[in-house]
């Protein structure tokens, strides 16, 4: 006879070599000590190798879950060994706890695999399919808001102009700060790191040049744009996002409305107004820290800086620095209502869509960029 | 006080509905009758939420008809559905109120839409419909600042606005307690005497099934339509279908 003791349970087994083997089970048969358990009894069958297995519960006091599931796994291997197998002494509560555990589930593989991760071209392959179907998506939806727009512009008593006022405060006057701070910081750096290599020629005073053309003509726009669809584009896409999870926008539809010219335009009207305003901000505040720059670091008089500064930008730069804003806006506004309205799931299908609203408008407003300077680079000649 | 005419206003026709490549409804036809609490029952996945946004417009029948008041509403022109949408009301299941507004701002939202009348006659109209869900003196108050009940009676209230003939009902009962259902239950069928309004109701909820239903419909997911019609009670003890039975008497399959 053997003897085994842990904290929870006692384990002893009578029986020779061959022979019938009794397991006698005392203590508590409970998750804390379920490998120790099932390891014990498991071995059991290897080591005596006994004809049948009859298993006594008449000591034990507790027996939860994992203490039936050790003496069903028991069970599972003598049958697998044709040993017959009985247990005796079970209690009315051990019973019925017994006879709760479903052994076929136990032994049913899942209805699905575990998910694989795919091979790295079929992930291309299925990315690609994506970006497709997302191009696709937002050409239809670019569509309707041109159409929803047009009707806004011949119909603009239509327009829910509260709403734009409020976009107009949320995007514009609530992101000055932000955008005053980010090109003061902006036209310091630059005046600051241009003059380092001017001061060599002797020619500091068209830090002043640069800065304002830097800014006046690229980011000055690009800037204010990423900023604002980082804050509003961001901010559209959750909001009409956690309005489609709601079902808001299957009532507008049921009361009439057109989510569109509900939602979007108002947004989109918004932005387009204030993003040039902050352009010219911004620029203004890069100037001045170049100003900054020029006064305490390079000796140059206010006046002078000022100066150089007016007599290099050009009316055309501004205006189109200001067409920019315009073309920036819209992007903005329009693929963060664009990801608002295909939200799918809850609120991770609305945070996947707020960070893709972002995200692709920094790529759009590149991407746009890129082809006004090459237009510029024509019409300017 | 029951239908008093037996006049079918809402007619679907051999509706088919399906989602990609899977056909959730085939081939169900049914009719209401006007001024009458319709029901729509079934289990999980069956079709009913599927079905009602057909009703209402808001997905269109891959085959069949949905006629309304005599208008197909999947193949009438702008004016005729914009007419329509001014006709129903519709209580989501989500109740579906706008977060961004207040609840006198969003039963005002179909009256400025639909009407012209001005802002202050307006104000009293919503004062009156806020007052018919028993809601009065909520005017200002936000959706999120009310309990589940009190925004449910809102969304009724602003599905009301315009006095339509016809009311939808997703699940109005869901996540409600039973004193908040049975209110209700009280609620819709006063406004229903009240307003002869035809009500038809998507849902699960027995108790009011039995007490306010005066002729149901049965879907399942097996049959892709409807496996049983009648008033809930004919349903509840004549049925020979053994899911209408378990599912009437809250018994497993």
């Amino acid at each position: 006879m053997e003897k085994m003791e842990t904290t929870g349970y006692r384990l002893s087994v009578e029986g020779k070599t061959g022979e019938e083997a009794t397991i006698r089970l005392a203590g508590r048969l409970s998750l804390d000590d379920l490998e120790p358990l099932m390891a014990d009894l498991k071995a059991i069958p290897g080591r005596l190798k006994p004809r049948r297995i009859s298993v006594d519960l008449a000591g034990v006091e507790y027996l939860d879950s994992a203490g039936a599931l050790a003496l069903i796994e028991l069970e599972n291997l003598a049958s697998s060994l044709t040993l017959p197998f009985e247990l005796l002494n079970v209690s009315g509560t051990n019973h019925g706890l017994l006879t709760l555990i479903d052994r076929e589930a136990l032994q049913r593989p899942p209805l699905r695999p575990e998910s694989v991760r795919p091979a790295v071209v079929e992930n291309l392959g299925e990315l690609a399919r994506r970006q497709y179907r997302d191009f696709l998506e937002i050409m239809s939806f670019v569509g309707q808001l041109v159409v929803a727009l047009a009707w806004s512009l011949a119909h603009p008593r239509s327009v829910r102009w509260e709403d734009v006022k409020f976009y107009m405060k949320r995007a514009g006057a609530d992101g000055l700060p932000i955008v005053a701070l980010i090109s003061l910081l902006l036209g310091l750096i630059m005046a600051f790191m241009s003059s380092l290599q001017l001061k060599q020629f002797g020619a500091t005073i068209y830090v002043a040049n640069l800065v304002t053309l830097a800014m006046v003509r690229e980011l000055g726009p690009i800037m204010t744009a990423i900023l604002v669809a980082g804050r509003s584009g961001s901010a559209y896409a959750a909001e009409i996002g956690t309005m489609v999870v709601n079902d808001e926008v299957n009532a507008l539809v049921t009361m009439g409305f057109d989510p569109i010219r509900f939602l979007a335009v108002p947004k989109v009207l918004a932005t387009m107004v204030v993003v040039p305003i902050l352009t010219v901000y911004a620029d203004l505040f890069a100037i001045l820290g170049g100003l900054i720059v020029g006064i305490t670091g390079l000796d140059l008089t206010a006046f002078t800086y000022i100066q150089q500064t007016k007599s290099s930008i050009r009316v055309f730069d501004f205006a189109t620095s200001l067409i920019k804003a315009v073309v920036f806006a819209m992007l903005i506004a329009g693929i963060g209502c664009q990801r608002g309205f295909k939200v799918k799931g809850g609120a991770e299908g609305v945070g996947t869509s707020t960070t893709s609203a972002v995200v692709s408008a920094i790529f759009l407003i590149i991407l746009a960029d890129s082809a006004f300077a090459i237009m510029l680079h024509y019409i300017r000649q | 006080m029951d239908s008093s005419s037996s006049e079918p206003v809402i007619v679907v026709e051999n509706l088919t509905a399906r989602y990609d490549d899977v056909t959730i409804l085939e081939d169900v036809s049914f009719e209401v009758r006007r001024g009458e609490r319709f029901m729509i029952l079934g289990g999980s996945g069956c079709g009913k939420s599927t079905l009602l946004k057909h009703m209402i417009g808001l997905i269109k029948p891959s085959a069949g008809r949905v006629i309304i008041n005599g208008i197909d509403i999947a193949r009438a022109d702008e004016e005729a559905l914009h007419r329509f949408r001014s006709e129903i009301g519709v209580l989501f299941q989500a109740d579906a109120l706008f977060g961004s507004m207040s609840l006198a701002q969003n039963v005002a939202l179909p009256l400025a839409e639909y009407t012209d009348l001005s802002s202050e006659l307006i104000r009293e109209i919503v004062r009156m419909k806020l007052g018919l869900v028993h809601l009065v003196g909520y005017d200002n108050h936000m959706p999120a600042e009310l309990s589940g009940g009190m925004r449910k009676r809102a969304g009724l209230a602003r599905a009301m606005a315009l006095d339509p003939k016809f009311l939808f009902f997703d699940e109005p009962w869901a996540g409600l307690d039973p004193v908040t259902a049975a209110e209700l239950d009280i609620l819709i069928r006063s406004l229903n005497e009240g307003t002869g309004t035809t009500m038809v109701f998507v849902t699960q909820e027995l108790a009011s099934i039995l007490n306010l239903g005066e002729r149901a419909i049965m879907l399942h997911k097996d049959a892709k339509g409807i496996i049983a019609r009648g008033t809930p009670a004919e349903l509840r003890e004549k049925s020979t279908d053994p899911r209408v039975l378990h599912f009437f008497n809250r018994q497993a399959d």
